[in-house]
């Protein structure tokens, strides 16, 4: 392969990845964005983005000219060039993609530290999952709700537990998921706490996204982001919880699987 | 009649399954009524006379089958027959339905009846797909739904992807070493008669009271601990699909070991053997523990032990560490054994030698290596000790330098080549390079643990999923099929409708899954049988997509079929390769070989003047072979030439 024939590939490859990523980018690939931790992920996404319209390009065009250029003639029964191999090559396409790889972790560890900083001011929530129901508590209101109403701009320190089996809580527009783990024997060592600063005002659903049986694909919730005084309007108008726990063994017995209930689907 | 039942065979295998089967059942019932116990147990995770008899019933058909005659014989020391060879090799249609010990048998038996599972599994898909053409519910109700999508997931993986590379490695790999067989084709024999027990395991659990089991084919505890009766059947048809894979695997790692035809030293096996290799050590090591994991369920739900009941004290989340720290290294279970297929079809349809070809062998030992230590990413999100997080990163996205190196140096092997693109097996190489490639670029998104908290566990796992395990391992299978039919079945296949499988497939799979990365990054969870209606529009086009690649498969099988029956002849080497099983007859010899080939140089040697790979038995005088130097620095990942002449550039 010439130099100039190795340099029209090499431009062709970043034409088609420029052409990719400014297309790629035009989307809103992750929905609409309500969190001050969607923005770092969003940016680490298009970053992606870029990055892997790049790899494709290299790829597809290296594929394709090699197609176009190297066709066997109709009747052609020649061998190819007994090339083995090259070094300096092989050592290249070894320690670039480490190179590359590398720097993303570290940008995606930086990333990670960033959407799980905790704010002075974090307003605690706890939330309980069962099967097929989301419970949630505000100890310092002492209410309990069956909708996740939040104050705009208010950092959240979400505490799950799940009655049952494994629940996971998802906001798409906060960009944050975390299992709900029934805690047993190791239930101290589940790590079921995590920050989330909601910036836009709306109505979202929670969507449970872990498999949990019968009910999992309607197991939602709606979550309202509204202002500090609505907000508190909304909570004094609830009525205040018994205790810290949730009514519990109205709904399902530990252990027992939702799918069983419904017996019929044999 | 008599004679039928008393002589190993089909017949004296139903009769085993009975007696076994009673034996259970009888033993269940006895035991619990001397114990004063309810005599049927029928709670909801219960029935021990229905499990029991799962277990024992295979195993009497094992036995009937005759898979254990001769170490019976042996084990209490009465004289064995003598071995006449009338187990070995198939005669007529009907030797594949018997246990054989012939390699090329079982991988012929291995193929088929794992198709068989891979058009279940995709029947059931067409299924899911019709039911989320539209939200709502309008074909089955979301109980079935979950079973649906379980029992798909348990075929696809452990009796369609896992075992048929083991089959097509069984018919081919012996040959290509210059065996006349694997090392132990008993134990061959019996790991192949365990699959249909566990596809049909995992189908029969739908007959079951409470239907087919339904917490998924990772079957989450505690959900899995307290489902009905159908989960049972998936933990023991994953004991009965583990063990053949186990011992298949250990059949490989000897075989390549020791049963390599001389003058093969490492350095000159094909990429095949490798690839074997190197998912054979990952097998061995990492199916125990699923094995384990699925007995810690089971006892749990027969024996009232707490390994992961949490209500009584179990640890949720070690269920979640035991499974996949066998079912990560299981994605490379599933992609290793293609990625030697893809050398091996990539090498002789562009006559060329693969391009670093020691580093392309190191590149599988590193994945091996590091799949061992990624298992946590799949639980990013599952509330794990979060220090683990980072480590687990790094070493996910340090796995694809590996899979980078294999890619490039596909790449490179068809620069400077004679391409022909006429082999329905070479298009579905190239193919896989590409999908794959996107496949290994949403790999290294769900890495990053900031993007995977948002998409785990959403469609975009599923199109990510379905882009490795269709875009890739299922291409390498098609590209193998094409590839040996010739050598296999002894006739050629239809390019004209290998073509059009090839470009309907390709487009299928595309239109399925290309928009369920979209929809799962907007908001779409996975495993759902309803979904909110913002996403019925690109639901409905990937169902319609998914039937075109249903209807693919289609083709596929009536060319197979046809082919195998009527197809024109093939020649011993129709593509002109230079391994040693196309140095051979179509289909070769019972016994593969008069006389061992002796091995004189690479496996790829194209273009080199003079090269030979292997030298036949009755070719010694007529080639007078170029002992080529055996250059002995492996060091570098690409020191010498492994060849005879070629050059590196």
């Amino acid at each position: 392969m010439t130099p100039r024939i190795l340099a029209r590939l090499i431009a062709a490859m970043l034409v088609l990845a420029a052409v990719m990523s400014v297309f790629l980018l035009q989307f809103e690939w992750f929905g609409d964005a309500a969190s001050e931790q969607r923005e770092p992920i969003d940016t680490l996404f298009d970053v992606m983005v870029v990055l892997s319209s790049f790899v494709f390009s290299v790829v597809v065009v290296m594929l394709a000219y090699a197609i176009w250029k190297y066709r066997a003639k109709p009747g052609d029964e020649s061998d190819g060039e007994p090339i083995h191999g090259n070094t300096k090559l092989e050592i290249a396409w070894t320690v670039i993609p480490t190179a590359i790889v590398l720097v993303g972790a570290i940008y995606s560890w930086i990333v990670l530290d960033d959407i799980e900083a905790k704010a002075e001011d974090r307003m605690p929530i706890n939330i309980t999952a069962q099967q097929f129901k989301w419970t949630f508590e505000y100890p310092d209101a002492g209410v309990t709700s069956n909708e996740l109403h939040v104050p705009v701009d208010q950092q959240l320190e979400i505490q799950l537990t799940a009655l049952d089996v494994v629940h996971s809580f998802w906001v798409p527009e906060w960009g944050i998921k975390r299992d709900a783990v029934p805690a047993g024997f190791g239930g101290d060592e589940v790590d079921d706490e995590f920050v989330v600063t909601p910036n836009e005002e709306g109505t979202y659903t929670n969507i449970c996204s872990e498999l949990c049986g019968f009910g999992h694909a309607t197991m939602r919730s709606l979550v309202v982001v509204e202002s500090q005084e609505e907000f508190e309007r909304w909570l004094s108008q609830q009525e205040p919880s018994a205790g810290a726990a949730p009514a519990d063994g109205a709904e399902s017995g530990s252990g027992e699987s939702g799918s069983g209930s419904s017996g019929a689907s044999g | 009649m008599v004679a039928a039942l008393k002589a190993p065979g089909l017949a004296r295998g139903a009769l085993g399954f009975i007696v076994g089967s009673a034996f259970g059942f009888g033993l269940v019932v006895a035991l619990r009524a001397i114990s004063g116990l309810e005599v049927f147990q029928t709670e909801q995770t219960g029935y021990p006379h229905l499990i029991v008899p799962a277990i024992t019933g295979p195993l009497g058909f094992l036995v009937g089958l005759g898979a254990f005659d001769y170490w019976f014989r042996w084990a209490v020391g009465k004289p064995t027959v003598p071995e006449d060879h009338s187990q070995h090799g198939a005669h007529t249609w009907k030797d594949y339905f018997k246990f054989n010990t012939d390699h090329k048998v079982i991988g012929i038996q291995y193929i088929v009846t794992t198709f068989f599972f891979f058009l279940a599994g995709g029947l059931i898909a067409m299924v899911m797909r019709a039911e989320l053409a539209q939200p709502g519910t309008q074909i089955v109700d979301p109980g079935v739904f979950n079973g649906l999508f379980s029992t798909h997931a348990a075929l696809m993986i452990f009796v369609f992807v896992i075992p048929v590379f083991a089959g097509i490695a069984n018919y081919v790999l012996p040959l290509m070493i210059g065996a006349p067989d694997m090392a132990f084709p008993r134990l061959n024999a019996l790991s192949f008669w365990m699959l249909p027990i566990a596809g049909l395991l995992f189908l029969g659990s739908f007959l079951v009271p409470g239907g087919a089991f339904d917490a998924g084919w990772t079957g989450y505890a505690p959900l899995s601990t307290g489902a009905p009766l159908g989960q049972s059947f998936f933990n023991l048809g994953v004991q009965f699909a583990g063990a053949s894979s186990v011992a298949t695997a250990l059949n490989f790692l000897v075989t390549i070991i020791t049963m390599r035809a001389p003058g093969m030293t490492f350095w000159r096996m094909p990429l095949l053997v490798w690839a074997n290799l190197s998912t054979s050590l990952l097998v061995v090591a990492a199916t125990p523990f699923i094995a384990g994991v699925q007995f810690m369920v089971l006892f749990d739900r027969a024996l009232g032990t707490n390994f992961f009941q949490a209500a009584f004290g179990g640890d949720v989340l070690s269920y979640q560490h035991i499974f996949w720290f066998y079912s990560h290294p299981a994605v490379y279970i599933m992609m290793l054994p293609g990625f030697g297929i893809v050398s091996e079809v990539i090498s002789t349809h562009a006559r060329k030698p693969i391009f670093g070809y020691r580093l392309m062998a190191l590149a599988l030992i590193g994945i091996v290596v590091l799949s061992y230590t990624v298992w946590a990413h799949h639980m990013f999100v599952s509330g794990m000790f979060s220090w683990l997080r980072v480590p687990m990163m790094i070493t996910t996205l340090l796995i694809a330098v590996p899979t980078g190196i294999k890619i490039f140096s596909w790449l490179a092997t068809l620069f400077n080549s004679v391409l022909h693109l006429r082999s329905t097996a070479m298009l579905f190489s190239l193919g896989f390079i590409v999908t794959f490639v996107v496949g290994g670029i949403s790999g290294v998104m769900l890495g990053m643990v900031p993007i995977d908290i948002h998409v785990s566990d959403t469609y975009f796992i599923v199109a990510h999923i379905h882009f490795v395990l269709f875009g890739g391992s299922v291409f390498t299978i098609f590209a193998g099929i094409y590839h040996w039919f010739p050598k296999m079945t002894g006739r050629m296949y239809d390019e004209k409708l290998g073509r059009v499988h090839f470009y309907l497939t390709l487009v299928g799979m595309l239109g399925t899954f290309v928009p369920m990365h979209w929809i799962g990054m907007e908001g779409m969870p996975r495993r759902v049988a309803d979904y909110s209606s913002q996403f019925a529009e690109w639901n409905l086009v990937i169902s319609i997509a998914s039937f075109l690649l249903g209807i693919a498969q289609l083709v596929f099988i009536y060319n197979m079929v046809v082919s195998w029956r009527w197809g024109p002849r093939a020649t011993a080497n129709p593509w002109r390769a230079k391994t040693i099983e196309w140095q051979v007859s179509s289909p070769p010899p019972i016994f593969n070989f008069d006389e061992i080939p002796r091995v004189v140089g690479g496996p790829y040697e194209f273009g080199v003047p003079g090269a030979r790979h292997a030298i036949m038995a009755g070719e010694e005088a007529e080639v007078k072979a170029p002992e080529p130097a055996v250059v002995g620095t492996a060091g570098g990942g690409g020191g010498g030439s492994p060849g005879t002449g070629g050059t590196r550039t």
